[in-house]
């Protein structure tokens, strides 16, 4: 008998807080599947932000710190800097890192710190009700926004990944998805390549994850994914954007 | 023969597991968990073991394994 799929052994017992297919769960599986692989539960340190995710330490079994608004690069600055050699993940979603936090993530560019970001763009504030964040597309429907999204109102949607990969300080910026098994794939390498490059001790490493929420949304869970797939990736176009690491190799 | 097990209590019937199988082995359940959801049900009959629907599932119901021997 040969495991296909086991639970990722550092996952406690414990019942995500997610709705019925979040984004968020299957990102959360793939991080604890890299722990596992990389053997990093005993040298990680998780940094989780304010939103959705951020009971998300009573399911690893692992040291987590939980920042405030928006604070959690510069909370991983701090932890990343008193210990080098620790693992530093800091997960953070759009209203988070985009709106709450715009200043920390970009001074923790600026400053090339030595850890990795995963960006869960779900193009809305998900945990306080589905209000419309900075990453909510065009004409999008929000409770903040009941007649859509408009440009004359609120501005453009703010594509993250395309700024990080414009600063010198990070090393990689990549946008990837979770929408089939083979976007997870894909995702997991992403993030892998990720985790990989702050144990090499290299720059800021950037993951920005379109993820589906089909709460906030107002869509069920398979409407949701094909939603992803058909709009907001059309907004946020998948792929890298940027991999100095190559280069040095 | 190949086995998925499904933790019933821990399903939050997203309905990926079934979308995503290749196959069509998992199908909509009709008995419902102490959450309120109904999880699906599992038929091994063509399951090839490519742990499609645990990768995708959220909630880290399903467990998979392949060359399970039946007694």
């Amino acid at each position: 008998m040969k495991a296909i799929y086991e639970k990722p052994q550092v996952f406690t017992d414990a019942i995500t807080t997610y709705c019925g297919g979040c984004g968020h769960g299957i990102v959360g599986k793939l991080i604890a599947e890299l722990i596992d692989e990389l053997d990093l539960r005993e040298n990680g340190i998780l940094v989780w932000p304010i939103g959705c995710s951020c009971l998300s330490d009573r399911y690893y079994d692992m040291d987590a710190f939980m920042a405030l608004h928006g604070r959690a690069p510069a909370a991983a600055t701090g932890i990343k800097r008193a210990d080098p050699s620790k693992f530093v993940l800091c997960y953070q979603g759009d209203g988070d890192l985009v709106s709450e936090g715009m200043a920390e993530i970009m001074h923790a560019a600026i400053r090339s710190e030595k850890f990795t970001v995963i960006f869960i763009n779900n193009a809305i504030y998900g945990m306080t009700g589905g209000q419309m964040a900075p990453t909510t597309l065009e004409g999008q429907y929000a409770t903040t926004a009941p007649k859509g999204r408009k440009e004359i109102n609120s501005g453009f949607p703010v594509h993250m990944a395309e700024i990080m990969g414009m600063m010198p300080g990070v090393c990689y910026s990549e946008r990837v998805t979770v929408t089939n098994p083979g976007n997870v794939a894909k995702c997991k390498r992403a993030l892998k390549k990720g985790f990989e490059n702050q144990i090499a001790g290299k720059g800021l490493s950037f993951i920005e994850i379109l993820s589906p929420c089909p709460t906030g949304w107002k869509m069920s869970p398979l409407k949701a994914m094909e939603w992803v797939d058909e709009v907001v990736a059309k907004e946020y176009p998948l792929g890298l954007i940027k991999d100095t690491t190559k280069e040095e190799n | 023969m190949n086995l998925v097990k499904i933790n019933f209590d821990r399903c939050k019937e997203c309905g990926y597991c079934i979308k995503f199988c290749p196959k069509g082995c998992l199908s909509k359940g009709d008995k419902i968990n102490k959450r309120g959801y109904y999880p699906p049900v599992y038929d091994a009959t063509n399951c090839i073991a490519c742990g499609s629907c645990a990768r995708m599932c959220p909630d880290t119901v399903l467990t998979v394994y392949k060359d399970v021997d039946v007694q």
